[in-house]
């Protein structure tokens, strides 16, 4: 069996995020960016399936620019056997990238996908559903327990009130949950290692894809700021403020 | 305008995020239709159809869309879609399982998560867990979005007498299918219904110690909720986590114990209208966004709330 796992580059989430004045953006100048942490999940619950003997081989693919080589080269270094890097400046919107990885997995017939519920950038949730629709393949998103069969796949799922329980049939993608596994720290050998690893570079053009915005971003700003209001001394001066000036109970 | 609302429901009852999602739809144009797809689902068609603002209800009731998987729900929508000029979820698990694959088999950008509608065709939604706002516009002949709940009032459930039309179900996929769930069993309302939430973060120690802000949420009527530290130490299960990753909530009083207020967190319920913080560090960022602070340790803050909650009560 082989797994693609789609790695997207995207501004650390210990970073905190600011609008540009002229409002066309977010800083992203000299910022640390790092693996979607949802992804990150997403290589690890991979590895997971191939050190159980249940998978081959796993290739880690990412889309963007250049340097989204490094984010390929960390899940190279986690344990995926080889990566593809579709290469573009061009603004990505989610339908661009499922198309994208629809051509992908066209190439690469791989039997199961696995990618991140939701990039923390643009927090769209939208990639894997889409992938799965133009594929024509069932999906199990939020994932939090990934059980292989044979010829089929059962998801557990997290949704609002608890858990979902549904079966795929192979070929199938995956979207990872938080809780689906907690993911491995890298190791310097492992690095160095990963440097050695194929890294396949491709374009848009190759794969026949017009990755054209749908969506026009007219604004970006930061929302109204939220006053710190008072300290309050006691838990019966809490309860008085909140009985007779804020009367919320 | 033409607006199809795809209703969440269980089948016996209509969910409330469907009544803020109509709310959002009516922003948009008057001429509004709601789908009930489901399985012996007639009770929620009835239901919506009382709905104010709703001009039409469609029923889609077949074995296969029992547990509304997205294969089968997405193939049902993309057959309806033709007739409409907007196609709305709320931003719940389930409007997010299907609508992206809805919105790909239509050729279409989705819209994520929309918490203000500028026009036909410009939306507000937040990005960076929440820390922006991005206004965008789309240019899709067909806009398909969906919606987050707090940002709506919730439409008035009756007052409306709209049209039930029974429509054909699509063809079972055959690809998917339900094997099971465990739904958390609680007595207390859900945490995105809920008028007062009482939150614990990695403060509270470990589950057993929960029990002190389930009491004082029983006293309060609240639901209970959690930070992603607390879910991710395993002191309760991830349905309460409250955050950008989590639920986002918006009631009138959220109480937020032994949280220190993560950007991820504050994300999640920021948008509340009265914030009380109680936590011993002095330092933490929740006080930053909390109307009321008290730095105490929650130990015994916590049962000493309760105890004032009962003097309360006893008051009158």
């Amino acid at each position: 069996m082989k797994i693609l796992v789609a790695v997207k580059r995207v501004v650390d989430y210990n970073v905190k995020v600011r609008a540009k004045a002229d409002g066309t953006g977010v800083e992203t100048a000299n910022v640390k960016m790092s693996m979607n942490p949802f992804d990150e999940i997403a290589v690890e619950e991979a590895i997971r399936l191939q050190e159980a003997g249940k998978a081959k081989e796993i290739v880690a693919i990412s889309l963007g620019v250049t340097a989204c080589q490094d984010t390929i080269r960390t899940a190279l270094a986690m344990g995926a056997d080889r990566g593809i890097l579709v290469e573009t400046d061009a603004e990505l919107q989610p339908l661009a990238v499922a198309k994208l990885l629809k051509a992908a997995v066209e190439k690469e017939k791989p039997d199961l996908v696995i990618l991140g519920k939701q990039a923390i950038d643009d927090d769209a949730n939208q990639t894997g559903q889409m992938l799965a629709a133009l594929l024509g393949w069932p999906q199990g998103t939020f994932a939090s327990k990934v059980e292989l069969g044979d010829g089929t796949v059962n998801v557990t799922r997290e949704i609002d009130g608890g858990l979902e329980t549904v079966a795929l049939k192979l070929p199938a993608l995956v979207t990872t949950d938080l809780r689906l596994n907690e993911p491995r720290f890298v190791k310097l050998p492992n690095i160095m290692k990963a440097k050695k690893k194929p890294l396949e570079v491709l374009k848009p053009a190759d794969l026949g894809v017009d990755v054209a915005p749908r969506l026009v971003t007219l604004k970006v700003q930061e929302p109204p700021k939220r006053q710190a209001g008072i300290k309050v001394g006691s838990v019966a001066e809490l309860v008085d403020k909140l009985h007779n000036e804020a009367h919320v109970i | 305008m033409s607006i199809l609302v795809i209703a969440e429901h269980d089948n016996a009852a209509l969910k409330a995020a469907t009544l803020n999602t109509v709310t959002a739809a009516t922003q948009l144009g008057e001429d509004i239709a709601v789908l009930v797809a489901g399985h012996n689902c007639g009770a929620v068609a009835e239901a919506a159809a009382q709905v104010t603002g709703v001009k039409k209800v469609l029923i889609a009731d077949a074995p296969h869309y029992a547990h509304q998987l997205a294969e089968n729900m997405a193939a049902l929508v993309v057959g309806l879609a033709s007739g409409y000029t907007h196609i709305l979820a709320p931003a719940t698990a389930a409007g997010k399982n299907t609508l992206p694959r809805v919105a790909a088999l239509l050729d279409v950008a989705q819209i994520s998560d929309v918490i203000k509608i500028d026009s036909a065709d410009t939306f507000i939604r937040p990005i960076y867990a929440g820390n922006v706002l991005a206004t965008v516009q789309s240019k899709d002949s067909i806009k398909v979005m969906t919606v987050r709940g707090t940002a709506f009032p919730a439409a008035t459930a009756t007052g409306g007498s709209a049209a039930i039309e029974t429509v054909a179900p699509a063809t079972d996929a055959g690809v998917s299918s339900f094997v099971g769930q465990q739904l958390t069993q609680s007595d207390r309302p859900e945490l995105t219904a809920a008028r007062i939430i009482v939150s614990g973060g990695r403060g509270m120690g470990n589950g057993d110690n929960f029990k002190l802000l389930e009491d004082v949420a029983d006293k309060l009527g609240a639901a209970v909720g959690a930070s992603r530290a607390a879910v991710d130490a395993g002191f309760v299960p991830n349905d309460y986590q409250v955050g950008q990753t989590g639920k986002v909530v918006a009631p009138t009083l959220y109480v937020a114990v032994g949280i220190s207020g993560a950007i991820q967190h504050l994300a999640g319920m920021k948008d509340s209208k009265v914030i009380v913080a109680i936590n011993k560090d002095e330092e933490a960022p929740i006080f930053q966004v909390a109307d009321y602070g008290l730095v105490a340790d929650l130990f015994a803050a916590v049962p000493e709330l309760s105890k004032e909650l009962d003097k309360l009560k006893a008051a009158g």
